[in-house]
């Protein structure tokens, strides 16, 4: 005999919505492919049209569950899943998305169809044809919104979670979509404020500096802006908020791998071994640029007389490389595979001089309470940087480390509350908790 | 000297760890039988529910042991020679040591229940249990749970996560009564109802029914109602794990019986975590302590005692903490289910129902005794601070602030808390 009136929340009630906003995700790209296939060009409107319906009404329909569930974070089923525990469905989606970063940076006129669709958005909105860049920051910030929203229902019962998320939809859909199209509209140079050296490494090239310099007093504003964000903003809101404030709050990077890279957090590498090697990556990196920007000021103060040429091939290299290669195409295209934060463990220039910041000069640290902590591994399985923050909580230490981009996740996952974001004090934040008897 | 620890868990290896802390010679070897390496029995549902595979619930990588010469050995203690000094294994090995520590923690309670050994009836204590569990509830529909403990109400939300009706059978007329007050309880079996677990209180069981002799089919109640069920959890509770050692001169009661220091009758012996049981307790105190915590703590303790430095074991203030569905809690103090005459209770709940607070207190002189809280993360060290300097009730209520330890944005309650208490008559 049972009770069924009960048994009123089923895991699995959601699931046919699911089915549904899948499919119609499905759908959009199907009709994305048929355009890319020359279709787009003839019937730019019905395309967009559809793309853009099919895809914002798949991602709605499939967070619905999450709204509709009694709040609390549920991961159920993630490492049995083959899309989500690097098994077929993984891979699938993995090959798709690095081929389209092939295709978009190298062979863009295959992809000609689809960004004719754009058209209508484009000239709409920056008074002129679409490109592949512009199809490819729509598509970027769709699935920022399409995936936040997602992450907002499934994490809704952590109010950090929501907070931050909507600030990195707003400040992808604002910052680094919207106002760079309309300053193109006004005829200003097309400038993203939200992304400062050495992450977007050419805003301190001396050519980009004379471009804009040149292009008149929001030119000059813009060179500004870099400056003070690079040199003044980014050392202080990190010494009170560590690298959080941009990697979790306000990048571009990090809004994609918090939103559409959620799904594959867990698949990031937790070794000693994968810690050395983003080390010696990330920093390496950062010291590419910096010897990259340095050359490019030498040899333009003396006139290119110096290194001729061969400054230029040093910062092709670096965009080739770096830019493109690591940051897209492994970048993103790997996430199923090896987690949502490659680009910004291993490769990110930005976080890497934020890290250091952390690490030695910042009020923030993870707090472990006391010895609360069950070493269960939820924390370490669900954090994105591959931090083994169990490995502290057990001990009762702090997490004080470079690469943490303050996503709060660990914290949320806990099952005993042990972890907790914070900025306090610099002293004492890596004094860890140690037990005092009875008497 | 030559150290065998016998048991990989919290408690083995936590002395393993730390004798190879203080001691970089002695040899330190761990047998265990469950797994090669020690894992988080604490993440055992994790794993079903697909949260984590079983790589995640390893709080060492793999190389840890070689790397801090902690030799490994997977196998089955069968007798324990303590005129010798020796061990014989499964494999008909036998190893001799200078220091043995017995750290075998716990299995489940059994009642000897007719039908106990169907299929699909079971407990929850190891990984061997669990992949009879993967297999014992592929595919089914209902199940039904006995107890209403800790590892019950996990074992629920296990079979929940794969959409399996649960019916939990529980002695006493509101879940974990015998460790939570009422109000607590009373919160927390509403929030099972929500998600749409059936609990059935002062129920017990009776009879477990099976039509093809072979699987679980039904249970019956005392009060003679019928449950069909295609799988019986039985979670009441554990005890130690110490057959082996029945025909040996190592005195045993329930655990194996040792002293402050954690050693047993027999020099160069000792025993901890869940498979020990102290000989002398303070009132208001257990004798036998099954907890992560505890295995963990004295396991540290243990280790300093075996390397030279014999230390007591002191549990410090009690603290512990749990899960129930989405409702974490924790607890600072010694809550009982039901306050003394000489004390007084301050209880809190969110009209939301899902968030509690109670700060028990002495009457005399108003020093706090301890905290339960659900839905709020709070401070150990602050909590902890608190009972050990006895501060008054209305000090704790006007600074609980500093103990928050919520998630940034999140709600504060505190000012709420002080201004029920100080609008209740009894404070
Ligand atoms: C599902 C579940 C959830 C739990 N959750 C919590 C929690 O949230 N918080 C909390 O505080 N506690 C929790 N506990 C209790 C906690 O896990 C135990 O108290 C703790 O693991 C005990 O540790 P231990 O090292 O003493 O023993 P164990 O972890 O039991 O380790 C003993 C090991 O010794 C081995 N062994 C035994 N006899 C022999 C032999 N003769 N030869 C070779 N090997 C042998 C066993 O195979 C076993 O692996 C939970 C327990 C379970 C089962
Ligand atoms: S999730 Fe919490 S309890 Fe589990 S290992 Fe991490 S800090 Fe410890
Ligand atoms: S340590 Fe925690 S907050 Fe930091 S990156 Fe990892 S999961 Fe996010």
């Amino acid at each position: 005999m049972q009770d069924h009136s009960l048994s009123l929340a089923k895991p699995t009630e959601g699931l046919l919505s699911q089915k549904i906003g899948a499919s119609l995700i499905a759908a959009a790209l199907l009709c994305a492919i048929i355009a890319a296939f020359g279709q787009g060009e003839t019937q730019s409107v019905l395309f967009f049209g559809l793309i853009i319906v099919f895809s914002v009404a798949g991602g709605i329909i499939f967070s619905i569950p999450y709204f509709k569930a009694i709040p609390g974070i549920k991961n159920n089923g993630i490492m049995h899943s083959p899309a989500t525990n690097r098994g077929g469905i993984a891979w699938g989606i993995a090959i798709l998305m690095t081929g389209f970063y092939i295709i978009l940076y190298w062979f863009p006129n295959y992809l000609e169809g689809l960004i004719r669709t754009m058209d209508p958005l484009s000239s709409m909105l920056r008074n002129k044809p679409s490109d592949q860049w512009f199809l490819y920051g729509t598509l970027y910030t769709l699935a920022v919104i399409i995936m936040g929203i997602r992450f907002i229902g499934k994490y809704r019962s952590n109010r950090y979670q929501v907070f931050r998320t909507l600030s990195v939809m707003f400040f992808q859909l604002g910052f680094a979509f919207l106002i760079p199209a309309f300053l193109l509209k006004l005829n200003q140079p097309e400038f993203y404020f939200s992304y400062f050296w050495p992450l977007k490494y050419s805003y301190l090239f001396p050519n980009d500096i004379d471009y804009l310099i040149q292009s008149g007093n929001i030119g000059v504003f813009m060179v500004f802006w870099g400056l003070v964000m690079t040199f003044i903003a980014t050392p202080i809101l990190t010494y009170n908020y560590g690298k959080r404030w941009y990697c979790s709050w306000v990048c571009g990077c990090g809004a994609l791998a918090e939103t559409l890279g959620d799904p594959y957090r867990q698949n990031s590498d937790k070794s000693l071994k994968a810690w050395k090697v983003e080390r010696w990556m990330v920093h390496s990196v950062l010291v590419f640029v910096v010897l990259t920007t340095a050359l490019l000021w030498l040899n333009s103060w003396k006139n290119g007389t110096i290194l001729g040429d061969a400054s230029g091939l040093f910062s092709q290299c670096y965009g080739f490389l770096i830019g493109s290669v690591f940051s897209g195409v492994i970048g993103t295209g790997f996430y199923p595979i090896m987690g949502s934060r490659v680009w910004c463990r291993f490769g990110c220039p930005m976080a890497a001089i934020l890290g250091l910041f952390q690490r030695f000069k910042s009020k923030f640290r993870i707090t472990t309470n006391g010895a609360q902590c069950i070493s269960c591994g939820n924390c370490s399985t669900y954090c994105e940087m591959g931090i083994d923050v169990r490995a502290y909580a057990q001990k009762g230490e702090n997490i004080i480390r470079a690469s943490c981009v303050g996503c709060g996740i660990c914290s949320a996952v806990c099952p005993r509350g042990v972890l907790n974001l914070e900025n306090l004090a610099e002293e004492g934040r890596f004094e860890s908790y140690t037990r005092q008897g009875n008497k | 000297m030559n150290i065998i620890i016998i048991g990989n868990g919290i408690t083995g290896i936590t002395c393993a760890r730390n004798i190879r802390k203080i001691n970089s010679d002695a040899t330190i070897t761990v047998i265990s039988e469950e797994s090669k390496h020690f894992y988080s029995r604490t993440a055992l549902m994790y794993m079903y529910m697909g949260h984590m595979k079983y790589e995640n619930t390893k709080p060492y990588e793999d190389w840890f042991w070689s790397k801090n010469r902690i030799n490994l050995i997977q196998a089955t203690v069968n007798h324990l020679d303590t005129v010798n000094k020796s061990l014989k294994l499964d494999d008909s090995r036998i190893l001799n040591y200078d220091k043995l520590v017995l750290a075998t923690g716990s299995i489940p309670n059994n009642f000897g229940f007719p039908g106990e050994d169907l299929n699909g009836v079971q407990a929850l204590y190891n990984l061997q249990d669990l992949e009879k569990m993967e297999k014992n509830t592929s595919n089914i529909s209902a199940a039904v749970i006995v107890g209403g403990g800790l590892i019950g109400i996990e074992m629920a939300e296990m079979l929940h996560s794969r959409n399996i009706s649960v019916t939990m059978l529980i002695r006493e007329n509101a879940y974990w009564a015998n460790a939570l007050p009422q109000e607590e309880a009373q919160l927390i079996g509403n929030h099972l109802h929500k998600h749409g677990i059936t609990l059935k209180f002062n129920t017990e069981l009776k009879e477990i029914r099976t039509i093809d002799q072979v699987n679980v089919h039904s249970i019956v109640t005392k009060q003679e109602e019928t449950i069909d069920c295609q799988f019986l959890g039985i979670t009441t509770g554990v005890k130690p794990n110490i057959k082996f050692l029945k025909n040996s001169s190592i005195e045993i009661e329930k655990g194996i019986l040792v002293n402050e220091f954690l050693e047993t009758n027999i020099p160069d012996i000792f025993a901890a975590g869940d498979c020990a049981q102290f000989r002398y307790v303070k009132t208001g105190e257990a004798p036998i302590e099954q907890l992560w915590y505890t295995g963990k703590m004295q396991g540290e303790t243990l280790a300093n005692t075996i390397c030279g430095n014999k230390t007591t074991y002191d549990r410090g203030i009690w603290f512990n903490s749990a899960k129930f569905f989405d409702l974490e809690f924790q607890t600072y103090g010694k809550i009982l289910p039901e306050i003394t005459p000489e004390q007084e209770s301050f209880y809190w709940e969110h009209e939301n129902g899902k968030i509690s607070f109670r700060a028990n207190y002495n009457k005399s002189d108003r020093s706090i005794i301890g905290f339960n809280f659900i839905g709020i993360r709070f401070r150990q060290v602050i909590a902890e601070q608190w009972i050990r300097e006895q501060k008054e009730i209305e000090y704790v209520i006007d600074n609980l602030k500093q103990g928050w330890f919520d998630p940034e944005f999140s709600d504060a309650y505190d000012k709420k808390i002080a201004k029920s208490f100080s609008s209740n008559p009894i404070n």
